[in-house]
């Protein structure tokens, strides 16, 4: 390549150079229970230039007008999961949003993501999505002595579960999902997410295991197809495909010999929504009813009196965390 | 004030502290504790990838790699520790394919291997492929796998609990670790850890600049408690400029796009590093690449209206090539400039990124108090230690093999250290200095602000301790961070709650940086010589007579409560490679 095309690149550099600062208004949902129990809204204005990122603005509202405003942030470019928030009522990295993609003429609203409690601002309580995460199993099991060497796996193998791989657990998907909202013992997208990255990984055997898991009452059953989840994921993951797969994985695995082993059906297709299998799947729940539960069942006991404040399953990371 | 007691204590979640967790709760019982949620930690920002000489792809073998990362390091890395790492790393990356790691595969199945900078074959030859991935977000994956492997051995977790001091008491004329003093961010609560071994792996210190890679809580936290306590710090001047940072921001486009092919090219669209390393071309190793950017950018051979960065070119290579290997900084790309990588240029500039010093330990991952004693029960692993494998300049690669071969190692000699010995008993009052140090935060009415002290101060290093440094610049810096120390004392914060207070720990962090930026700066201006990533103007070539030796950096403290920074040195330790100078 003589000379590069520069257009595009050369047209970014000038409007960077130029730097246009333009004043924006943050709406931010504070709370804080050392001072009211009552949230409210407060509004801050902001010179801030249109390529920054949503996080940039609540960095100079911090640093340069009121210290207490309070969230969780590191990375600062869409990798470590922590500052999901609701961006003009939408769930969105902080980070990974330019104030010139959300409108910024009028006021910018922030909160804490729903269906977590809010412990101030915009921190939420994220042990209930951990420990849902925790609850699938979300490790490689294998049997059989160890290989030497690597295991083995395909490309089209390792394929087959590369997009759940990319989750950074920023519960974006999770706390979108209006059933959680309105059961929060649901396990919620996140989770199956993270199931379904080891239910379709060829090396692992304890599938089953997590199917029967995902076949609880509060398990992937619950999902409404909604696609709040999809549209919500900074990482682009196909959520609702994802959990659709597992429930596709569960109908099949019925009809399947290999119980008790590591799912090995087709590998079952996307199904959209309101077609076939969602239907089906809706009304599996009375179909599978009375399976035989599975002794990892213990592990939904254990998960609700965590959230109650109790123990947790033993031979699980124990988080000792805020509250 | 809570007492714990563990056998073992782990600050940090990283790759380092969830490696050294998986090994050291298995054999004695452990805590981790950690600023961040594990999976929140910066290893999850890596993209490249790992480097082990499994010969998958073409002939390899772990002697060709202990070369390369001592010719990397320009000779400063201790032999026998890269020796270790280079043999090591072979059963790290198998490992983590065992624990799940979904690398990317081979037509045959295997690990497939890509190039990366300073990594050859043969001593030099040609490059080579060595380096293990996932796509382009390796540290994501290597981040989720050890915390799902955590998961599943039951490690016990203490997330957003900040560690703010070490607890070191005299016991028979020796100085051994009693523990640790953390503050749980949801509560302000302080707590005291007392342990019979705690290691330290809470990363990097890169915050210091401005135009980082880094995270903004990667503070330095570890190194800033250990030093503080009359520690040393090693080769603290050794800071590593990634040549491709996004433009202004920073943020990190892995060596792996050049891996793949990409060229770095000025504004009249040459391949310049034809020029500066006429084999490895734009895969020379980062210090190189990095100085190479910034003499076409002094030489008026710079982009955009300001000729302030230079472009890395991928447009020459297929869009599935792309959409397969490095889908994430081709979405950096879109999302963070607005540009499309298949058929534009991307605009980038030198970043800081990576720590080469920081808390001396020998291989076990034991803590040096000085060139040979050990500090009993006191480990150190990842990039805030300094073993030192990586010498005057990290190879890519290395630092994911770093935190796995050595967080491994430190597990299982700090569970073993535990199994063996006893509790030190804890100090008289010992949360006291956290104490002292949070009320005067909170309490305090002064008049400076933690935002504007932390800007200057990252300005500053930017401008005087980065790529090119000079003994004028690095005094001014000296001067400058003398200021802001001063001034420091007169910072205040506006949170006075005790839930959640991330102003509060803004401040702290702000001063184990300050600390830490003085002595970055006062062991740039003794090093008399430019060697891999401290590169000094005035004196151009390494001088090997004089300084083929590490710092030791220790704070000093005069009868009158000032401080200051005392300087040593400790010999290098080589066993195979003489040093030769270094070309690529
Ligand atoms: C963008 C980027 C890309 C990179 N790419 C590569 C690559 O391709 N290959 C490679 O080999 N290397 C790469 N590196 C370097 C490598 O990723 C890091 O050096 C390495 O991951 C550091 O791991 P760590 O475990 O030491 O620290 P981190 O992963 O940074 O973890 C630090 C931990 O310490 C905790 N902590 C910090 N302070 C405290 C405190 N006061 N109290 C309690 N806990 C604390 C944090 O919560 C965190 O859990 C890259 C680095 C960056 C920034
Ligand atoms: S699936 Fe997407 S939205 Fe959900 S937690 Fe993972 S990364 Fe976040
Ligand atoms: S700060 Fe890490 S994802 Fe936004």
């Amino acid at each position: 390549m003589a000379t590069p095309t520069l257009s595009k690149t050369d047209k970014m550099e000038e409007a960077a150079a130029a730097s246009p600062y333009i004043t924006v208004t943050f709406r931010i949902r504070r709370f804080n229970p050392e001072i009211s129990d009552e949230a409210q809204w407060q509004d801050f204005q902001i010179e801030i230039d249109p390529k920054e990122r949503v996080l940039d603005g609540l960095h100079k509202i911090k640093w340069d007008l009121d210290g207490t405003l309070t969230f969780r942030r590191s990375c600062a470019h869409g990798i470590c999961g922590s500052d999901a928030m609701r961006i003009n009522g939408k769930n969105r990295l902080a980070c990974k949003t330019l104030i010139k993609d959300i409108n910024p003429e009028k006021p910018i609203t922030v909160e804490a993501i729903k269906g977590l409690t809010v412990m101030k601002d915009l921190v939420v309580d994220m042990e209930p999505f951990f420990q849902a995460y925790r609850d699938v199993m979300p490790f490689l099991v294998t049997k059989g002595n160890e290989p030497t060497r690597e295991r083995l796996q395909s490309a089209e193998d390792r394929e087959r579960f590369d997009d759940t791989t990319k989750c950074i657990l920023c519960a974006a998907c999770t706390s979108s999902c209006p059933v959680f909202w309105n059961d929060g013992q649901y396990f919620g997208p996140a989770a199956i997410v993270n199931a379904h990255r080891f239910i379709f990984d060829s090396r692992d055997e304890a599938g089953e295991q997590r199917l029967e898991i995902l076949n609880d009452k509060d398990g992937v059953w619950r999902c409404r197809t909604t696609f709040n989840c999809t549209d919500a994921c900074p990482r682009g993951i196909e959520v609702t495909k994802a959990i659709q797969e597992v429930k596709r994985a569960l109908i099949t695995r019925r009809f399947c010999p290999l119980r008790g082993r590591r799912y090995e059906g087709p590998a079952p297709e996307c199904v959209f929504r309101g077609g076939a299998l969602a239907r089906s799947g809706e009304h599996a729940p009375s179909v599978i009813a009375d399976r035989r539960r599975s002794p990892l069942h213990a592990g939904r006991a254990g998960r609700a009196r965590r959230r109650m404040g109790g123990g947790t399953r033993p031979g699980f990371a124990v988080e000792r965390s805020s509250a | 004030m809570k007492i714990h007691k563990y056998d073992t204590v782990i600050v940090g979640a990283g790759g380092a502290g969830m490696r050294a967790a998986i090994e050291s709760t298995k054999r004695s019982r452990t805590a981790v504790l950690t600023k961040l949620y594990p999976t929140r930690s910066h290893t999850g920002a890596a993209q490249g990838g790992m480097a082990a000489a499994l010969a998958n792809v073409e002939e390899d073998n772990w002697e060709w790699h202990t070369f390369d990362t001592v010719k990397g390091g320009d000779y400063l890395v201790d032999q026998d520790a890269a020796e270790i790492l280079a043999k090591e790393a072979i059963d790290a990356v198998l490992d983590l394919e065992k624990m799940g790691l979904p690398f990317n595969r081979t037509p045959d199945g295997t690990i497939d291997q890509r190039r990366f900078g300073g990594h050859s074959r043969n001593h030099g030859e040609a490059p080579v492929r060595r380096s293990c991935y996932a796509a382009d977000r390796t540290g994501h994956m290597i981040l989720q796998t050890l915390y799902q492997n955590c998961v599943k051995e039951g490690v016990e977790f203490f997330n957003e609990f900040y560690v703010l001091d070490q607890l070191l008491v005299e016991e028979d004329g020796v100085k051994k670790s009693a523990g640790v003093v953390a503050y749980e961010l949801a509560t302000g609560e302080i707590h005291v850890f007392q342990a019979k071994s705690v290691i330290y792996a809470s990363g990097g210190t890169g915050k210091f600049f401005k135009v980082t890679s880094n995270a903004h809580t990667l503070t330095g936290d570890g190194q800033a408690a250990c030093y503080r306590r009359g520690l040393p710090l090693e080769d603290m001047e050794f800071f590593q400029f990634h040549p491709t940072g996004i433009w202004r921001m920073g943020i990190l486009l892995t060596e792996g796009a050049r891996g793949e092919g990409g060229i770095l090219r000025n504004k009249d669209g040459e391949r310049f590093m034809e020029k500066y390393a006429p084999v490895m071309k734009d895969l020379a190793s980062r210090d190189v690449v990095s100085r190479s950017i910034y003499t076409e950018i002094r030489e008026g051979r710079g982009c955009g209206p300001a000729g302030d960065h230079v472009y890395l070119d991928l447009t020459h290579l297929p869009p599935e090539q792309l959409d397969a290997k490095l889908p994430d900084i081709t979405e950096f790309a879109r999302t963070y400039l607005g540009i499309e990588p298949y058929t534009d240029p991307i605009p980038i500039q030198p970043t800081a990124h990576y720590a080469m010093g920081g808390i001396p330990t020998n291989v076990e991952g034991e803590v040096l108090a000085d060139n040979t004693t050990v500090v009993p029960g006191l480990y150190a692993a990842g990039e805030v230690a300094c073993v030192s494998v990586h010498g005057a300049n990290r190879l890519g690669t290395n630092s994911l093999l770093d935190i796995n071969v050595f967080g491994k190692r430190s597990g299982i000699a700090a569970a073993k250290y535990a199994q063996e010995n006893d509790y030190v008993e804890l100090p008289e009052n010992p949360a006291q200095q956290v104490v002292d140090l949070v009320e005067h935060l909170r309490n305090s009415t002064g008049k400076e602000r933690v935002a504007d002290l932390r800007l200057e101060l990252q300005e500053t290093m930017d401008a005087c301790v980065m790529v090119f440094r000079t003994e004028q610049t690095i005094k001014t810096a000296v001067e400058k961070i003398a200021e802001l120390r001063e001034r420091y004392k007169n910072v205040s914060v506006q949170d006075k709650g005790k839930r959640f207070n991330t102003d509060l720990l803004e401040a702290i962090e702000l001063g184990n940086l300050l600390d830490l930026a003085e002595v970055m700066a006062v062991s740039a201006l003794a090093r008399k010589e430019s060697r891999g990533g401290h590169y000094r103007e005035d004196y151009p070539n390494r001088d090997d007579v004089n300084f083929m030796r590490h710092t030791m950096a220790y704070r000093e403290v005069g009868a009158d409560g000032s401080d200051s920074v005392r300087l040593d040195y400790k010999p290098v330790v080589t066993t195979r490679y003489q040093p030769m100078e270094r070309k690529y």
